[in-house]
C-alpha cells in the first residue's frame, strides 16, 4: 500500500500521508507558486517538481530527502535557432514544463521532460543537465502540431516501456502519439484509428489531441488515451487505436484525466466532463468511470462523490491509481480518494487551489 | 557604474540578493553581471533567447526598457536600473 501522495496545485505542492485509514496533509512546499507536476522517481527516491512561476518562468526542483529540502536545477533550454511549431516564426523557449518521467530501471540517471512548445528533453546525469531530443523535435510532421488551450503544443505524456527502455511512447497535445523503438533515434507517428473533429481531415495522421496517454504496466503494448475527441485504446503499441468511448449513453467520453491498473491491462479509469464546449461534469454530478473489460463497457462510480452543483474538472495529471487505491483532485480544489478501485470515495479536503497533478509516491 | 535594484520578491529565491553597482554598457551586460554573482538569477529575468520574460519589467532611469528582446538599451554611468515584476492576476 502506498502511503504518500504528491499533489501539485496552483498554490504549491502538498505531500499527503496516509494516517490510519485516512489521509492528511503532511507538508506544503513552494507555497503560492503554481506546481504543474510532481512525481517520485522510484529508482532513486528523488522527488521532482515542475514550477510555473507567473513572472520568472518554468523551473525544476528536486529533493533527495523526501521533500525536507529542495534544490533548484536548471530548467531545460531550447537550443539557439529553435522556433515554435507550427509556423516556426517565434523563437522557442521552455514556456511550460508539463511532465517529468524517469527513464528505465536499467538507466538510473536518465530522465525525460515534456515541455511546451513541444520539445522532449532527456537527461543522462540525473537531471543536472538536459538536451532536446532533436529527432522528435524535427519530425517532418511538426508543422501539424499546434497549441490547444495553450499557445503552443506540449508533450504531456511520456511512457517508457519497463521491459525495454528504448521503447518510448509520447503524447503531444496537439500533435498525436509518437513512438520510438530505438531509444529516440527515430520516431513514428502512431495515430491510426483516432479522429479529430476540429481538423479538415479528422483522420489525419498528425494533428490529433491526446490529452494523456498511458501504457498498461502489465502489458505495455496496451495503450490508453483520453483524447480531446473520446477515449481510445490500442492493443499493439499504438499501431491501431480503437474508440472505446461509452456507446451506451454513459458519461465516459470527453475529459482529460486517465489512470490505468498496473495489474490488469483491461482496467482503466477516466474523469468525464460533458464536452469540449461544456467543460463541466455531466449533469453537474462528479463521477469517475471504470472499465474492467478493455473499454467494452464502463461503470459510473459515484458513491461518496457529490452529485449536484459540481463544476469540478479533473486535469490530465489529476488522477492516479496504485493497487486498489485511487486519488484525484479537481479544478475546484476538492480532493478524493478510494481504496476499493473507485467503488466508493471519500473527500479528504476541500478548498485547495486548482489541482494540476496527483501522483502516488 | 549602474546602480541596480531588484524587486524584493526575488529574495524568496535568492535570499542574499541586494542592491549593487555594476559596470555595464547595456542592460544585457547588467543581467550577465548579476547572474555571475547570483548564479541562476538571469533565468528568472530573461528566457533562454535572452528576451525579457513576459511579466518582468526593467526601468532604466525612469524609462521602461525599450529593447525587450535584445536588452540593448544603453546604460549611462550612475543610471539607476530597477528590475520589477509586472502586475498580474491571482
Amino acid at each position: 500500500m502506498h502511503n504518500k501522495l504528491l499533489v501539485g496545485t496552483r498554490k504549491g505542492l502538498l505531500i499527503m500521508a496516509r494516517d490510519g485509514g485516512d489521509w492528511r496533509i503532511e507538508s506544503a512546499h513552494f507555497e503560492a507558486i503554481p506546481v504543474v507536476y510532481a512525481m517520485h522517481d522510484r529508482r532513486t527516491g528523488t522527488l521532482w517538481a515542475s514550477l510555473d512561476h507567473g513572472h520568472w518562468g518554468g523551473k525544476l526542483q528536486r529533493s533527495h530527502d523526501g521533500g525536507a529540502s529542495w534544490q533548484e536545477v536548471a530548467a531545460p533550454k531550447y537550443p539557439e535557432g529553435a522556433t515554435c511549431p507550427p509556423d516556426f516564426t517565434t523563437p522557442a523557449t521552455t514556456s511550460y514544463i508539463w511532465i517529468i518521467e524517469p527513464g528505465g530501471a536499467d538507466e538510473p540517471d536518465r530522465l525525460y521532460i515534456g515541455t511546451e512548445p513541444g520539445g522532449l528533453f532527456v537527461s543522462d546525469d540525473g537531471g543536472d543537465s538536459f538536451q532536446l531530443v532533436e529527432s522528435l523535435w524535427n519530425d517532418p510532421g511538426n508543422s501539424q502540431w499546434f497549441g490547444g488551450g495553450r499557445d503552443y503544443p506540449g508533450i504531456c505524456a511520456i511512457q517508457v516501456d519497463p521491459r525495454d527502455s528504448r521503447h518510448i511512447t509520447v503524447g503531444i497535445s496537439v500533435g498525436g502519439v509518437y513512438v520510438t523503438e530505438d531509444g529516440g533515434e527515430s520516431w513514428q507517428a502512431r495515430n491510426r484509428g483516432l479522429y479529430a473533429d476540429y481538423l479538415p481531415d479528422p483522420y489525419a495522421e498528425v494533428g490529433q489531441d491526446p490529452h494523456i496517454v498511458l501504457a498498461s504496466p502489465s502489458n505495455p503494448y496496451v495503450l490508453w488515451q483520453q483524447n480531446h475527441c473520446g477515449i481510445f485504446r490500442s492493443g499493439d503499441a499504438g499501431r491501431q487505436w480503437h474508440d472505446i468511448s461509452d456507446k451506451q449513453g454513459g458519461p465516459a467520453g470527453f475529459g482529460f484525466a486517465l489512470a490505468v491498473d498496473a495489474r490488469d491491462e483491461n482496467v482503466a479509469w477516466v474523469a468525464p466532463a460533458v464536452s469540449a464546449e461544456y467543460r463541466v461534469p455531466v449533469e453537474r454530478a462528479l463521477v469517475i468511470c471504470r472499465t474492467d473489460d478493455g473499454g467494452q463497457s464502463w461503470q459510473s462510480l459515484r458513491k461518496g462523490l457529490p452529485q449536484q452543483h459540481c463544476y469540478d474538472l479533473v486535469f490530465r495529471h489529476g488522477l492516479d491509481a496504485q493497487d486498489d487505491s485511487l486519488a484525484f483532485g479537481t479544478t475546484a480544489g476538492n480532493f478524493y480518494v478510494s481504496d476499493d478501485r473507485g467503488d466508493s470515495w471519500r473527500c479528504i479536503v476541500n478548498n485547495l487551489a486548482v489541482v494540476y497533478s496527483v501522483r502516488f509516491m | 557604474m549602474a546602480q541596480v535594484k531588484f524587486t524584493p520578491n526575488l529574495r524568496r529565491f535568492f535570499p542574499d540578493l541586494c542592491d549593487c553597482a555594476v559596470e555595464a554598457a547595456t542592460v544585457a551586460d547588467i543581467i550577465a553581471a548579476v547572474d555571475q554573482r547570483w548564479r541562476g538569477l538571469g533565468d528568472y529575468i530573461i528566457d533562454e533567447r535572452g528576451c525579457l520574460r513576459k511579466h518582468v519589467n526593467i526601468f532604466v532611469g525612469d524609462q521602461l526598457l525599450h529593447d525587450k528582446t535584445g536588452l540593448s538599451d544603453s546604460v549611462a554611468a550612475d543610471t539607476r536600473v530597477i528590475i520589477v515584476q509586472a502586475l498580474s492576476g491571482g
